[in-house]
């Protein structure tokens, strides 16, 4: 399925007209053809396309994602340079919203049709009609440029010298806006399909039993109801993780975060295609093991998945 | 006709259409109702909101009217969201239906390029596509509608994959009926309901999607859009974030009105259902 993934965003890359060698030389100011020529050989770019093809094939066996043009250095180093900071962006706001979202979720869902159902899922549908990009801006408008509570720009403050603790909680003032931003998007996703899931999880036989037994209301909403619920959320974690990694591709671009996104976007500014490729194939990787983890969470929650898998 | 009637029916129906029809019209009247190239400078720049009554929403760093760019910008995020929807399920139709029809080889192939697509963002992969062939609104449309076709795909596979087996396709299929009018005639209008569903939430992606590519510079320069009009107050978000506030403003609203718009096409064909 990787394979897939590279040969046709290979050929994506390759339909350009013009590549890294043309940007290269328009930025330091053009250059005669036969340095063009010699730039290319060396990065291989004058052999034909199936043997590029082959050559990147089986140098990413190898983990080698080939030599970023741009920056001069190995794509993958780069990669794993910024990473961290996404996977902390995207780890952070994918627990928080899927938390809150759960939560008040189950609070919507305890008594549909209800007025904190309805409160709850206006706000919610508004919240997710909302660009991330533009709750960036207008959270940062008030906490950071009005009410100066918060950093506009940065995962930390440059050359602070701070260590340990005092540099964590540096971090993590800079990451509340951002945050923020990604997660309270994704909360009102994960409301409205935990709260639509409970409405559903009401009419089932099961939770009918459960009332006609006189259990208490709030025993049934939260062993009964929100368990069943809680299924397709899982789900719904695996479906978006795609979604939130394009997603903090603006949500870096807006906060100057040093991340993978922010690298996307340096990637196509100096059509670095080896870079671009690199960022697409990993990308598609951690959206592999995301869905693996969710595969596993789910076995867990549902004890049918995995008999009927041991079964078969 | 009955099913319009249906949906106004439901309170979030009738205000998403109404929202809606409301666009449309901006959209389609937008050079009545600001004649004129809205990239044109029109006053002195950097005008504040409400001070001067012919232009209420002021004017950006060159001068250029806000509210006009609203009203034309109301065209491009309509339009490119549209149609970027249109493509997608196109495809999406095409492939889905090729995909159950055909099972085996061919249905085992093209899930495989489904997937492919679906564990790709969508995003990286249509800022890599405009930023390959350069932007103009076709090559956004395309680019939107590449990461979005794969959802209606799998649904029309499954919906096919479970409409062949009925007796009306088997009896279809015994009085000779060849196989493309049997997946056209038979299967499709009866796959199609659930798709129809899914596309309003397609539209909504595509206009958000839209507008954040262009505001990352990345739409046509040569037409005014939401999203590069956030993009452009953002230079002076300090001293007037009005600039930025008021197209994010009308990107909510239209996104709200398409989101309201598919909860009552949704309620209404359920409705529908449990009629017949």
């Amino acid at each position: 399925m990787l394979l897939i993934v590279v040969i046709l965003t290979f050929g994506l890359l390759e339909s350009a007209s013009g590549d890294a060698v043309d940007a290269y030389l328009l930025s330091i100011g053009g250059g005669d053809a036969t340095v063009a020529q010699a730039l290319r050989q060396a990065y291989g770019l004058d052999q034909s396309m199936m043997a590029r093809l082959w050559v990147y094939v089986s140098s990413l066996a190898t983990f080698d994602l080939g030599w970023s043009i741009a920056f001069d250095r190995p794509v993958l180093d780069l990669i794993l340079e910024r990473l961290p900071n996404t996977l902390l962006l995207m780890g952070s706001a994918t627990a928080i919203s899927f938390g809150l979202g759960s939560a008040l979720g189950i609070v919507a869902g305890a008594k549909p049709e209800s007025a904190v159902d309805r409160t709850l899922s206006t706000v919610s549908l508004i919240l997710y009609a909302i660009p991330s990009f533009w709750l960036g801006l207008v959270l940062s408008i008030v906490f950071a440029v009005q009410l100066r509570w918060l950093p506009t720009s940065g995962i930390e403050t440059i050359a602070s010298g701070k260590e340990g603790l005092a540099r964590a909680l540096d971090i993590a003032r800079h990451l509340v806006l951002p945050v923020g931003a990604l997660a309270l998007i994704y909360m009102a996703l994960f409301l409205r399909v935990m709260r639509s899931g409970m409405a559903e999880a009401w009419q089932l036989d099961f939770v009918l039993f459960a009332r006609s037994k006189g259990l208490s209301r709030s025993r049934i909403v939260l062993r009964h109801v929100a368990r069943n619920a809680l299924l397709p959320l899982v789900t719904m974690l695996g479906l978006q993780s795609a979604a939130m990694l394009g997603g903090s591709v603006v949500i870096e671009s807006i906060f100057a975060i040093p991340g993978f996104g922010r690298l996307a976007q340096e990637a196509v500014g100096g059509r670095d295609a080896p870079l671009l490729m690199g960022i697409i194939v990993v990308s598609a990787v951690l959206v592999i093991c995301v869905n693996l983890i969710v595969d596993l969470v789910y076995a867990a929650l549902d004890p049918r998945v995995g008999a009927s898998e041991s079964a078969g | 006709m009955r099913l319009v009637r249906n949906l106004i029916g439901t309170p979030e129906g009738a205000i998403g259409l109404g929202i809606l029809v409301l666009l449309a019209l901006v959209a389609l009247f937008a050079p009545v109702l600001s004649p004129g190239d809205p990239l044109r400078i029109a006053a002195r720049p950097l005008l504040a909101p409400f001070t001067d009554p012919s232009f209420p929403l002021g004017t950006d760093r060159l001068g250029r009217d806000v509210l006009a760019g609203i009203i034309h910008g109301t065209r491009t995020s309509l339009a490119v969201g549209i149609a970027a929807a249109l493509a997608a399920i196109a495809i999406g139709l095409c492939v889905g239906l090729t995909a159950g029809f055909a099972g085996g080889l061919v249905d085992e192939a093209l899930m495989r390029v489904v997937d492919a697509f679906q564990i790709v963002p969508s995003f990286l992969l249509a800022l890599a596509f405009v930023s390959v062939i350069g932007a103009s609104v076709p090559v956004v449309v395309i680019a939107i509608a590449l990461g979005a076709w794969a959802d209606p795909a799998r649904l029309t596979r499954a919906q096919v994959l479970s409409i062949r087996e009925r007796d009306y396709v088997a009896s279809a299929r015994v009085i000779g009926t060849h196989p493309v009018e049997i997946a056209l005639r038979e299967i499709l209008p009866n796959a199609l309901p659930p798709v129809l569903a899914l596309s309003a939430i397609i539209v909504a992606a595509a206009i958000l999607t839209e507008a954040a590519l262009s505001f990352l510079g990345l739409g046509d320069p040569n037409v005014v859009t939401w999203g590069s009009m956030i993009a452009e107050g953002r230079n002076v978000l300090r001293s007037s974030p009005s600039l930025s506030i008021f197209p994010g403003i009308a990107l909510v609203v239209t996104v709200v009105a398409v989101y309201l718009f598919s909860e009552g096409l949704t309620k209404t064909i359920g409705r529908g259902r449990r009629i017949a």
